[in-house]
């Protein structure tokens, strides 16, 4: 893991240096002589060789020092704390009701294939697998905003509102709904088929008819002997998923603007806040590798067979 | 009698010949025919793809014709899908827009199935440490957060060329991010195939590695390639049009349906004039759905274990 992480870290480092415009620029008085941008590149250590600047810049978020990010004029490290923090309060009730809905209904489908239940769920996910999210976000905003004005479409509380406690709880929920709808459907669509697919691949197994044969409830069938071994690719999808969720919010959050990780990667991208920038893409793919983790370690815990070393 | 009887032979032996004439991709075929929803797919895909070739043809007006008597004029006779903020004909502009996204579709597709095949090939065939490195560089690629990176990369590189280029780097970026997973696919498959007698009479012959991978391991894996380019174009499609809907993948005056869609941040054109942003939307929409369709179609034709 840690060797797949510096390469990683080496790649978006490279890919940020190839950026175009200095962040001295950025960051300095635009009266400032040649002199002066002589000396805050000498600061910058910008012109280093590039392997000498990444080691530094290694070594600086090793020590836990991401820098000071030009937009928000405060520590990286703050930034993101806030940030991510608003992005977990809206996938987390995304992750619970998308799990929640799917594996019921993905195992109910392939138990009843093809009744009036299945064709409707696979009808869902052919919908939701192919309406793209930040189109869905604006028919939804166009509808319960525009239409009905039933619903908030912008941020995460109303402007220059100072709710507390209850209220404020309140609040962020009315917010969370459109966005949380459209990120909800989209992840909706893809479990759905894969705990289908997954059930169905057990479902027709000889040990499920011998299972009947000797006259167990339907119900042990289904839960205990088809579920427990359909759940190894579902684990694997609960791994995978925390980076699907993460990266799925980084448009949901544009459009409904979600003050989240997703909003300020785009914010640090168009403003060329560079140090945010790679902060942020190092914490993505930190995330996908734990995602990872936790899919093996789950898939250890599912199926004894497997072992984790 | 006798004349009878042989005619009756040779009527066997003849539909005996037409059975066994069925080659597996006609069974394909015939298999596929029978799936109605994958046909309307396909045929939709079709229908798109002729509008958008012969899209000068079928539009009166051209793409950047701007009339300034028709300025934001919603859908009529004279002008389909109304007009936009130039006074340019909607329906031009979508037809044109599906030649750009498209091409990305299928450039992107491209460079991800060449990408995957061959480095899945390579590993499967040779295993030992080559097939250790490739396997580590897929690992590598998969853990990079994929719209994050496209965004970046798009952001980043795209910053540096003039607008008419940004297209390329947006097929690139996709192309590169995707190919992963149909890089173990292959893998997988070929580390199976290796093991059978057709390939101990190609080592047998003394065939070259590259005519052996090329020509005798990766043909065998064609329906999975296939199958995988197909539901790889519906994604590809997709974020171009979400990377060109946040101003990173393709940008104006080029049209494709994601940056048209993008109209729709301007709150005032989302409330009263949808018709700038709904038509490029459920354009991505059906053609995400028709190639759905088919691939799925497909996967269940050329994979009856599937069934």
């Amino acid at each position: 893991m840690i060797p797949v992480i510096l390469v990683i870290s080496m790649c978006i480092f490279g890919i940020i240096k190839l950026a175009p415009g200095s962040p001295v620029g950025t960051n300095l008085d635009p009266r400032a002589t040649p002199e002066q941008k002589a000396i805050e590149r000498e600061r910058l250590g910008l012109d280093d060789p590039m392997h000498i600047q990444y080691a530094k810049w290694l070594g600086r978020v090793a020590e836990g020092d991401l820098g000071k990010s030009f937009i928000y004029q405060k520590p990286v490290k703050d930034v993101i704390g806030t940030y991510l923090k608003n992005t977990f309060i809206l996938n987390i009730p995304v992750f619970i009701l998308a799990f929640g809905i799917s594996i019921p209904v993905g195992i109910h489908s392939a138990v009843k294939r093809y009744s009036v239940f299945d064709n409707f769920w696979t009808v869902f996910s052919l919908i939701g697998l192919s309406l793209p999210s930040f189109f869905f976000g604006l028919l939804l905003i166009y509808t319960f905003a525009v239409k009905l004005k039933i619903l908030p479409i912008n941020g995460m509380i109303e402007a220059g509102s100072d709710s507390t406690g209850f209220a404020y709880a309140l609040e962020v929920t009315k917010h969370m709904v459109l966005p949380g709808i459209v990120m909800t459907i989209g992840s909706l669509a893809s479990y759905v088929r894969y705990t289908r697919n997954g059930m169905l691949e057990v479902i027709h197994q000889d040990y499920i008819r011998t299972a009947r044969a000797k006259g167990l409830n339907e119900k042990v069938v289904i839960y205990k002997h088809a579920f427990r071994n359909a759940l190894l690719p579902i684990v694997t999808l609960l791994g995978y998923s925390l980076i699907f969720l993460l990266s799925g919010s980084v448009i949901t959050e544009s459009i409904f603007n979600w003050p989240g990780m997703g909003r300020v990667l785009l914010e640090s991208v168009t403003m060329r806040d560079y140090n945010l920038m790679m902060a942020i893409m190092m914490l993505y793919a930190i995330l996908t590798l734990i995602g990872n983790l936790l899919a093996d370690i789950g898939y250890a815990l599912v199926d004894p067979r497997v072992k984790v070393d | 009698m006798l004349k009878t009887n042989d005619t009756a032979v040779a009527v066997d032996v003849n539909k005996a010949q037409n059975e066994s004439i069925e080659g597996p991709w006609q069974m394909a075929w015939k298999r596929f025919r029978k799936n109605k929803l994958a046909m309307a797919g396909g045929i939709i895909l079709i229908l798109l793809i002729l509008g958008a070739v012969f899209a000068p043809l079928i539009s009166p007006y051209t793409l950047d014709h701007m009339d300034y008597t028709q300025i934001n004029k919603p859908p009529s006779a004279q002008h389909w899908l109304g007009t936009d903020q130039l006074g340019r004909d909607y329906l031009t502009r979508m037809l044109h827009g599906s030649r750009i996204s498209l091409q990305v579709g299928v450039f992107a597709v491209l460079i991800s199935v060449v990408l995957g095949s061959l480095i899945g090939g390579i590993a499967g065939y040779y295993g030992g440490w080559v097939d250790n490195l490739c396997m580590r560089i897929v690992e590598i690629v998969m853990s990079f957060p994929f719209l994050p990176l496209a965004i970046t990369v798009s952001a980043v590189v795209g910053a540096r060329l003039p607008a008419e280029f940004k297209m390329y780097i947006t097929m690139m970026v996709i192309g590169l991010l995707s190919w992963t997973g149909l890089a173990r696919m292959i893998r997988g498959q070929i580390l199976s195939l290796r093991e059978q007698e057709f390939m101990q009479a190609a080592k047998a012959l003394g065939l070259s590695d590259k005519r052996i991978i090329l020509k005798h391991l990766l043909p065998n894996t064609v329906a999975y390639i296939i199958v995988s380019a197909t539901l790889g174009m519906a994604g590809a499609i997709m974020t171009e049009s979400a990377l060109s809907f946040l101003g990173l993948g393709v940008a104006p005056p080029t049209p494709t349906w994601g940056n048209m869609v993008q109209n729709a941040r301007d709150f005032y054109i989302l409330t009263n004039r949808p018709w700038l942003w709904m038509p490029p939307g459920i354009a991505i929409f059906l053609t995400v759905m028709s190639i759905n369709l088919l691939g799925d179609g497909l996967r269940d034709a050329l994979d009856p274990k599937t069934k």
